[in-house]
């Protein structure tokens, strides 16, 4: 039975993980083939830092992701700051629920809305061409804004509600104790939800794809229509690069989450040590 | 002494329910007072009210001579304690009680002075670089007050500060927070609903109860002259029986007229009589002005606790001397020990021990018996008047 589970979570792990490490590996092979692999080379990866347009696209899709999810991360904690003071609870419940829309909103559904949207509005404007870098960061903040909420909120739900109160006490204006007092308590979830944000701007594709304008190419939409024409294995050094990307991103994410519950743990040990002392 | 808050009518309530109802208070410079109630009394909220974190719907709030209803809590000159003290988690204990210095752009080496000054007053020396979440309870209380006192405000708000913390720790913080209002002279504004607490720690003592103020005065005039049957019953233990005051110095309850020391009612106006459990003296059976026959005893240690069935109500006595369940014990009450207050809404709500019995319904009743015989004297000498 024992080894029976074992093998089974093995399985699973190679189903996982496969797909990346033939990549991964072929990434570094030395021919085009992708059944033989000939001998490790990084000619693959020196051909992909010699596409401009590819490069150019890795560039837009960086600018965007920053931007994306700095501004993201800034509205979605004001957002929850805001939601968090609600006296009314039906107010804060539907605002709740709301704001969740885009998260469970299939992407293509989003795309073709928000483009429609920016269609309209152009030509409302008489705007020729109304899709760019504008409309597609607006896109983006869009579908990051709930997942930052989603981060910050139960942070400023755990935190003593005295403390901006206590920070006023002491001398700060609203503003002041939120930044002084309030911040610091929920700097964890904003740090988690700026990266999230910033990851799920990274690889977004569908709702990039309806809103970006014909000069504005992101890397996930220009691997799209690389895939068109023939793969070559540049796309496995660049997805190489992606991934592992990412994956720095996740573990310091994660450190960071990890790091803060092992010092509360470490807090609590201390207080009741002090406690048994005493009595 | 000088007055230095003012409460005017102050009138509050949160979504349609009355918290605050048309209270007024004055705090006085030097001051240690206590605002004592049930959880719901409206204590906090009048506290967040003097803090600036709520704003009354109508009311004054005057602060030596000045409005400051409008006035936001970081221009007050007033500092919080918080329930649960509120200390930021992110900075050490002396970043904790610079904090308000820092904001007002204090130079350095003052800084330095007056937080070591302050945490030498409330014996936390030493602890400067310690996380204040690394702190035991009473140890951050004590962060608590040194950052809110380093301001030096008029005023310290209290908001159930020892709440948190087990007894013991909290008998040391009372002592600790009294010698530290005398040290300071600043006036202290303490919310709890401990009346030990507020009785032994306090110079004025405001009893509240349903977003008014019930009474006003020194611990030791709340406690023997409570205005009516709820802060009888809230402060201490206290038997509160419906009486009849026949006229001064005499009143009727229990079936039985005692000569009392309370003056000024109105000829036979009904009252409610409040005798201490601890002013009753237990005599043998014939030489009590009351008899009964005891129910349950309790054994707390200093005293017994007692309960006294007489005629279905149920009195408590504290007493050193030992009774037996079921013995017929005689009950004396010096005139002294007898407390006579006008009726009032709470009026029959409390002062009885009979919870769980079935005998709830008799309670309260004046008994005919003695009081028939006081109306035939009484009637007598007029008869007798009218046959001259």
């Amino acid at each position: 039975m024992k080894r029976a589970s074992k093998i089974y979570t093995a399985l699973v792990m190679v189903f996982l993980f496969a797909p990346i490490a033939i990549l991964l590996v072929f990434s570094f092979n030395d021919a085009k083939s992708l059944s033989v692999f000939s001998g490790f080379s990084l000619h693959w990866y020196r051909e992909l830092f010699r596409d401009d347009e590819t490069l150019k696209a890795v560039r837009n899709t960086l600018v965007l992701a920053v931007s994306a999810a700095l501004i993201s991360t800034a509205m979605g904690t004001a957002a929850a700051v805001g939601m968090n003071r609600m006296r009314n609870k039906v107010l804060r419940q539907t605002m709740d629920s709301v704001t969740n829309i885009p998260m469970i909103n299939p992407d293509i559904i989003t795309g073709i809305s928000l483009m429609l949207m920016f269609v309209f509005v152009g030509r409302l404007f008489g705007a020729a061409t109304s899709l760019n870098f504008g409309t597609m960061l607006i896109a983006h903040i869009t579908f990051c804004l709930p997942y930052v909420i989603l981060q910050v909120l139960p942070k400023l739900q755990q935190m003593d509600k005295a403390l901006p109160e206590a920070a006023m006490d002491l001398g700060c204006t609203p503003l002041r104790a939120f930044f002084k007092a309030e911040l610091p308590e929920i700097m964890p979830g904003v740090i988690t939800g700026l990266i999230m944000a910033f990851t799920l701007s990274l690889d977004d594709f569908v709702i990039s794809y309806f809103t970006s304008g014909n000069g504005f190419q992101t890397l996930p939409i220009r691997i799209y229509n690389m895939t068109k024409k023939t793969v070559t294995p540049k796309m496995y050094a660049l997805a190489t690069i992606i991934f592992f990307v990412i994956l720095t991103l996740l573990l310091i994410s994660n450190l960071y989450d990890e790091d803060e519950v092992q010092k509360r743990r470490a807090a609590r040990q201390i207080r009741k040590a002090s406690k048994e002392a005493k009595t | 002494m000088r007055k230095i808050i003012e409460l005017k009518n102050i009138t509050k309530s949160f979504d349609g329910e009355v918290v605050l109802d048309n209270i007024s208070l004055d705090i006085y410079d030097n001051e240690f007072i206590t605002l004592l109630g049930p959880s719901g009394c409206g204590k906090t909220t009048t506290l967040r009210i003097i803090g600036g974190f709520e704003t009354p719907d109508c009311g004054d709030v005057i602060f030596m001579g000045e409005d400051i209803k409008d006035v936001p809590p970081y221009k007050r000159n007033v500092n919080t304690v918080f329930q649960r003290y509120a200390l930021f988690p992110h900075l050490n204990v002396f970043e904790n009680v610079a904090f308000s210095l820092r904001e007002k752009k204090v130079p350095k080496d003052e800084i330095k002075r007056k937080v070591t000054e302050m945490l030498s007053l409330v014996a936390l020396k030493g602890f400067e670089k310690r996380s204040v979440t690394s702190l035991s309870g009473g140890q951050q209380q004590r962060v608590a007050i040194a950052r809110a006192l380093v301001n030096q405000p008029k005023v310290l708000l209290l908001d159930e500060p020892l709440a948190a913390l087990d007894l013991k720790l909290r008998k040391d913080m009372q002592v600790e927070l009294k010698n530290i209002q005398k040290a300071t002279g600043i006036t202290f504004v303490f919310v709890t609903h401990d009346q030990e607490e507020a009785l032994s720690m306090s110079d004025t003592v405001v009893v509240m109860s349903e977003g008014r103020i019930q009474q006003i005065g020194t611990p030791v005039d709340i406690y023997n002259e409570p205005t009516n049957a709820f802060v009888a019953d809230f402060i201490g233990e206290s038997n509160i029986l419906d009486g009849v005051m026949l006229e001064d110095r005499k009143v009727a309850f229990a079936g039985h007229v005692f000569d009392c020391v309370d003056a000024g009612f109105a000829k036979r106006e009904p009252v409610d009589v409040v005798v201490r459990p601890e002013d009753v003296d237990i005599v043998p059976e014939d030489k009590g002005q009351l008899q009964g026959v005891v129910t349950s005893v309790t054994f707390l240690g200093v005293h017994y606790e007692i309960i006294v069935d007489i005629k279905g109500f149920k009195w408590m006595i504290q007493t050193t001397d030992f009774c037996d369940v079921d013995e017929k014990i005689g009950l004396y009450i010096e005139p002294d020990a007898i407390h006579i207050m006008k009726k009032s809404e709470y009026s029959g709500m409390f002062g009885d021990y009979s919870t769980y019995s079935d005998e709830m319904e008799e309670i309260g009743e004046v008994e005919i018996g003695e009081l028939a015989e006081y109306e035939e004297q009484e009637a007598a000498p007029a008869e007798s008047e009218t046959e001259k």
